[in-house]
């Protein structure tokens, strides 16, 4: 199909709006729903644990089993000691930009360190 | 990005809430910046169209969920099936919602769809700081707003880098800058771990992440979520006293 002189197959335009939609009404769903009632004060609780435990479940396993599901904890392991130098530097200068700066730095050189050897 | 010490002049413009807003979301940017390219140079690879890799990122908006449905794609899965693990991928997003249910309530629906649609992984983290922090400053939405049109605007403008100028680095995808996204979120996870359950919390969240990691359509990221935010809940009342500001 021809949408604004760019072609797009029709499976993919189902995918993508299918997509779509359904990232929406996942981030929107809660501000309707919540008008009707008030969470229970325990959940709240836990809510404040979202932002660092999400992202907790997202690193670890990016960083152990990089390559799927072979968990990989060998000093060989580049996303490894990136994440370690991330967490070092994190810790010490607290500095966000600097934390990603410098682990994709150290990162890269073990990368290439252990692609030489 | 965390900053007690933010001096509280009281009434703030909206517009330099915005750019503060902006402002502070600049790492996470610099962070999504290799994520993007690789999106968008690895399309031609996965048969995914001109078109429709765009259209992800134009109306998608959420990096995990567009690589898992691209790799997807490339093994030859059918749409409703791609659509059905995208809503698993991004079922944490339901967290962040109810987590902003409290700081978007005085806000009209228009305002509220709008800051719901970028409700990504960095946005969320750092609009929520600024919300947390105790200030009387008014409009906090703006700096909401600037934070997520500028992962906005970066995320369309890498994907049609990718798309384009990508292609004359087809190995982009093996240079492992997919590292830039651990990294990044390491970044944001460290400066919450000041209490002993946020400890416990992260620490829970991690091992199950891996124990779970076998489960279909990783849903082993939503089990290992709620068993680290269950453990945290749990910790508070073992250990009472100081409680979790942020």
């Amino acid at each position: 199909m021809n949408l604004f002189g760019v072609n797009i197959p029709f499976h993919e335009i189902y995918m993508v709006s299918g997509m779509a939609l359904v990232t929406f009404a996942i981030r929107y769903l809660m501000f309707p729903v919540s008008g009707r009632f008030k969470f229970p004060e325990l959940f709240e609780q836990g809510l404040r644990y979202v932002p660092p435990v999400v992202l907790t479940a997202i690193i670890v396993p990016s960083v152990l089993m990089p390559n799927g599901s072979p968990l990989n904890l060998s000093f060989t392991n580049p996303y490894l000691i990136g994440a370690l130098a991330a967490c070092a530097m994190g810790g010490v200068f607290r500095n966000l930009l600097l934390t990603i700066v410098m682990s994709m730095a150290v990162f890269l050189g073990a990368q290439w360190v252990f692609a030489m050897g | 990005m965390i900053r007690p010490d933010t001096p509280s002049p009281g009434r703030r413009s909206n517009l330099s809430l915005f750019f503060e807003g902006a402002k502070d979301t600049f790492p996470l940017v610099v962070g999504a910046i290799p994520f993007g390219i690789i999106f968008g140079s690895l399309a031609d690879t996965a048969g995914l169209s001109f078109g429709a890799t765009m259209g992800m990122s134009i109306f998608v908006f959420a990096g995990a969920s567009q690589f898992v449905a691209m790799s997807l794609m490339a093994s030859g899965t059918a749409w409703p099936m791609i659509i059905l693990t995208t809503f698993v991928v991004n079922l944490r997003h339901m967290l962040y919602g109810a987590t902003m249910v409290p700081f978007y309530k005085a806000l009209n629906p228009v305002w509220k769809m709008v800051l719901a649609f970028g409700l990504t992984d960095e946005t969320f983290a750092v609009a929520v700081n600024r919300y947390n922090q105790n200030d009387d400053i008014r409009g906090k939405q703006y700096y909401n707003l600037g934070s997520m049109i500028f992962m906005y605007l970066n995320w369309n403008l890498c994907t049609f880098m990718g798309l384009t100028a990508g292609k004359a680095f087809p190995e982009i995808s093996r240079w492992g800058l997919d590292f830039a996204m651990p990294a990044t979120f390491i970044g944001i996870v460290i400066p919450y771990l000041v209490t002993k359950p946020m400890w416990a919390s992260v620490v829970t969240a991690g091992t199950v992440s891996i124990l779970a990691g076998g489960l279909p359509h990783k849903l082993g990221l939503m089990v290992a979520a709620l068993a680290g935010v269950a453990v945290g809940v749990v910790c508070e009342k073992v250990f009472p006293g100081k409680k979790e500001a942020a």
